[in-house]
């Protein structure tokens, strides 16, 4: 097993870990940037495919991280990967927790989240609009993204059906050969 | 235990297991198609009765403040309530358990079949739609927020620096953290 690109998963990932504000859909555009850009571990169409994978899956998005480090190196991988992402937080959280009792009345929490959320959202759009970079190849595809868009923007309806309409729109695609 | 006079306490549960963390968080990373969230509001409010809905709203927002994923982090500190550190690993690997399991089912599919050009067809096609739903939460998280102009100046920098200009994540959050906090404060005092 190559234990130095073990190593580098273990750092590149525990380093996010402590930036995730909002979550995994928060640090999809430096997953990108890490995975596909500098390191080189994978293609565009590759980190699409894992993230769409993920996405399908029930559970936490953070599970992409763990997908990423199984397509590169199997078990270990995925151990190393998804230990690296959830343990610096998980300690963080768990310390913080602990000694919030002693850190007072709630107006200091209030402050931190009205701060806080709009970087969590405006980073989950930075994602969505790296995925659809790394994805939308074609006319059909971007309308696939904005149709999605707008349909969870507009309505309440579980967001699967748009998963499935994007699989079955791929697959008539391929046999009518567009 | 006085809790008999405790209306606060008289309807929560007083002892959870590592068994109960595990199972309960089981059935969340089970349930959790497409928001977790929700379900971890009706399994440990409503159903087991773990904490009350402003224990619970407390969590929720210290989780969401915290890096990670909320839902990990809930798990983290509800683990940690009823059994201490070794709950908190219970709660999480419950979380994780099931989810993890399907992934790799998945993931071992597209290993042996993601090379034929109708199923690339087909999850290229997934990964659009993928798209579409990160960025039709994003917005309708913002929508929900009805933002003050500092949330929307902070929201779209992170925007800006994150997605169009591809800046490291550490140096944008580094960098507009304290200045959202600094501002947030202004914003309110004025």
């Amino acid at each position: 097993m190559n234990s130095s690109l073990l190593g580098q998963l273990a750092i590149t990932f525990a380093a996010l870990s402590l930036v995730a504000i909002g979550g995994a859909n928060a640090v999809v555009p430096e997953l990108h940037r890490q995975v596909v850009t500098i390191q080189g571990w994978m293609t565009d169409g590759t980190f699409a495919h894992l993230f769409a994978i993920a996405q399908t899956a029930p559970g936490p998005n953070v599970l992409v991280v763990s997908l990423i480090g199984w397509h590169l190196a199997g078990w270990s991988g995925l151990a190393v990967a998804t230990l690296a992402m959830c343990l610096p937080s998980c300690l963080l959280t768990f310390t913080f927790s602990r000694i919030r009792a002693r850190l007072g009345g709630a107006t200091w929490l209030k402050v931190l989240q009205a701060a806080l959320v709009p970087i969590a959202i405006g980073l989950m759009a930075a994602s969505g609009l790296v995925m659809a970079r790394a994805t939308d190849s074609s006319l059909l595809h971007i309308a696939l993204t904005a149709g999605t868009a707008a349909m969870v923007y507009f309505t309440r309806r579980n967001p699967l059906w748009a998963l499935a309409v994007g699989a079955a729109c791929g697959v008539s695609a391929y046999y009518l050969g567009i | 235990m006085n809790s008999s006079t405790d209306t606060d306490k008289a309807i929560r549960a007083e002892y959870v297991s590592l068994g109960d963390l595990f199972m309960g968080f089981l059935k969340m990373g089970l349930c959790g198609f497409g928001g977790v969230a929700a379900w971890a509001h009706r399994i440990v409010v409503e159903e087991r009765r773990w904490l009350n809905d402003r224990e619970f709203a407390d969590l929720l927002s210290l989780g969401s403040v915290l890096p990670g994923p909320n839902i990990v982090n809930v798990s983290v500190m509800v683990g940690d309530r009823f059994q201490g550190a070794i709950g908190s690993v219970a709660a999480l690997s419950g979380l994780m358990a099931a989810p993890l399991a399907i992934l790799l089912g998945m993931a071992t599919l597209y290993d042996r079949y993601g090379g034929l050009p109708l199923v690339q067809a087909a999850i290229d096609g997934v990964a659009a739609a993928a798209a579409g739903l990160v960025i039709g939460t994003a917005l309708k998280m913002g929508r929900r927020l009805r933002p003050t102009r500092v949330a929307i100046l902070i929201g779209c920098l992170a925007f800006l620096g994150a997605g169009l200009l591809q800046w490291p994540l550490v140096w944008v959050v580094i960098g507009l953290a304290p200045a959202s906090v600094i501002l947030t404060v202004w914003e309110s005092r004025r």
